[in-house]
């Protein structure tokens, strides 16, 4: 018999447990991605020189491998004298390579915004911060809700990164059941599915938040 | 009567812009006076336009000053020098100014009633009562009344540019800018917002500046009309006699262009 179902109702409670790591990590990972990306488009947007300095650090971000980067805080700041728990490296490691994707998707968002809205801003006397967050942000962020859930759905399945450095999310939960007993399939296969029935959950929520959005700004 | 009907209402001194080596405006001169509507007209890239700009400080100026209600606006007066103006200064001086859009730029994600309210409660810190009773009022003022909950989408192009004259009123400011208010209209919507801004010149001590390709409105409406011709005032002066028996052979060549295109 390839499939023990024995073992799986005996690994499911270990990987359910071990799932609610993977939708924390998820979560604050994303929700700092959120916030640091907005944060990283505004300065790229800033003046020349503190936008070539954003710049060059969301190049250098996107062009290394997120794996690396969680390495480098784990195994290589404790050098420096700067240690981190595995959970903590691994969300800071993710929601900053996160919040770079996400800024370029600010930056197109907040450019599509045509300059006259910033104009009439300005005629109107509104300070800098009233514009941004009473005009041009509401009409920046819809649009792209989309591109931003796609982000969710992939950082969320990126989560088993934080495997290598044994913090015990689900795929972790899983090689541990596995080592233990001689048998990933079962353990893997539930991850598999739980991660699947997460990713269309949350692409189904995003789809309609999406629409709400739309309904709102087209009415 | 007292000081400040003595200086004009803008005044600009020397004022020079340039867009790289194209020089957009050579040392303008200008003065218009407290209530005075002024029209400016002249074939595109007569540097019209930036007139209007460089005063909601859209744009800054490289050379002169622009003085607005006696006090210079670009520059600040600072040990008996001029020094180019702080944020904070331009903000104040701004907030005498009130512009209109060709294309309305009004916010989208805001009803027509509260495109009207934002400035006045976040600048002004009117609480929302007061900001939305001033917002009402003017809207009934140019006729929108009752359009007051739509969204700009749901207004046709008249009706927004209409919203769009009530919200910079909602400021209360003292000089008012219209830039090419009808161009971006059909042409039946035009006179809807023509026949507001005809009455905000009667019923209001505003002085007006408009840039502006209707002739006939400029002609009925203006005190004074500046003729622009490649970045300088070509020929200015009282309507009927701008129109009727222009001097200056630029000026001749455009109305005869512009009124053989009618």
């Amino acid at each position: 018999m390839i499939w023990s179902w024995n073992y799986t109702f005996e690994a499911l409670p270990i990987i359910a447990k071990a799932s609610i790591v993977t939708i924390e990590a998820t979560l604050l990972s994303f929700v700092i991605a959120l916030v640091l990306g907005l944060v990283l488009a505004i300065l790229r947007m800033s003046g020349p020189t503190v936008g070539w300095v954003t710049s060059a650090f969301v190049e250098f971000i996107r062009s290394t491998p997120a794996l690396i980067q969680i390495f480098f805080l784990f195994f290589v700041l404790p050098k420096a004298g700067i240690v981190l728990d595995a959970f903590t490296a691994g969300i800071i490691a993710l929601s900053v390579h996160y919040a770079c994707y996400c800024s370029e998707v600010y930056r197109a968002g907040l450019e599509a915004v045509p300059r006259g809205q910033w104009e009439a801003c300005t005629a109107l006397n509104l300070s800098s911060w009233n514009t941004f967050k009473n005009i041009i942000l509401p009409q920046a962020i819809p649009p792209i809700v989309p591109a931003l859930g796609n982000y969710l759905v992939a950082l969320f399945k990126e989560t088993p990164l934080l495997s290598a450095i044994a913090v015990l999310e689900m795929v972790q939960a899983a090689k541990s059941l596995g080592t233990e007993n001689f048998r990933y399939t079962e353990p893997m296969t539930i991850v598999g599915v739980i991660f699947l029935v997460i990713s269309l959950v949350s692409a189904a929520g995003i789809r309609w938040l999406e629409q709400r959005l739309n309904r709102r700004s087209v009415r | 009567m007292n000081a400040t009907t003595e200086h004009p209402m803008v005044r600009f001194e020397g004022v020079t812009k340039r867009y790289g080596a194209l020089t957009v405006l050579d040392d303008l001169n200008l003065e218009i006076k407290r209530g005075e509507k002024v029209a400016i007209i002249g074939p595109s890239g007569s540097g019209k336009t930036t007139v209007l700009r460089m005063l909601m400080t859209l744009e800054r100026i490289d050379g002169g000053v622009i003085w607005v209600d006696g006090e210079p606006m670009t520059h600040m007066q600072k040990n008996g020098g001029m020094v180019p103006a702080e944020a904070k200064h331009l903000r104040r001086v701004r907030s005498k100014i009130g512009m209109v859009f060709q294309h309305f730029n009004l916010f989208p994600h805001m009803t027509a009633l509260g495109n009207c309210m934002e400035a006045p409660m976040t600048v002004l810190g009117l609480p929302r009562r007061e900001a939305e009773e001033r917002a009402a009022d003017l809207l009934n003022l140019v006729g929108l009344g009752e359009k007051k909950g739509h969204y700009p989408a749901q207004l046709s192009g008249g009706q927004q540019q209409r919203v769009a004259i009530a919200r910079a009123l909602a400021m209360r400011p003292k000089v008012m800018l219209f830039d090419e208010v009808t161009s971006a209209l059909d042409p039946e919507l035009c006179g809807e917002v023509l026949q507001v801004i005809r009455k905000l010149g009667s019923e209001h001590d505003l002085t007006m500046l408009m840039v502006t390709h209707q002739m006939g409105f400029a002609k009925e409406f203006a005190d004074r009309v500046c003729f622009f011709y490649q970045g300088k005032i070509c020929e200015q002066g009282v309507p009927k006699e701008l129109f009727v028996a222009p001097k200056n052979e630029r000026t001749q060549q455009f109305l005869r262009a512009v009124l053989e295109a009618v």
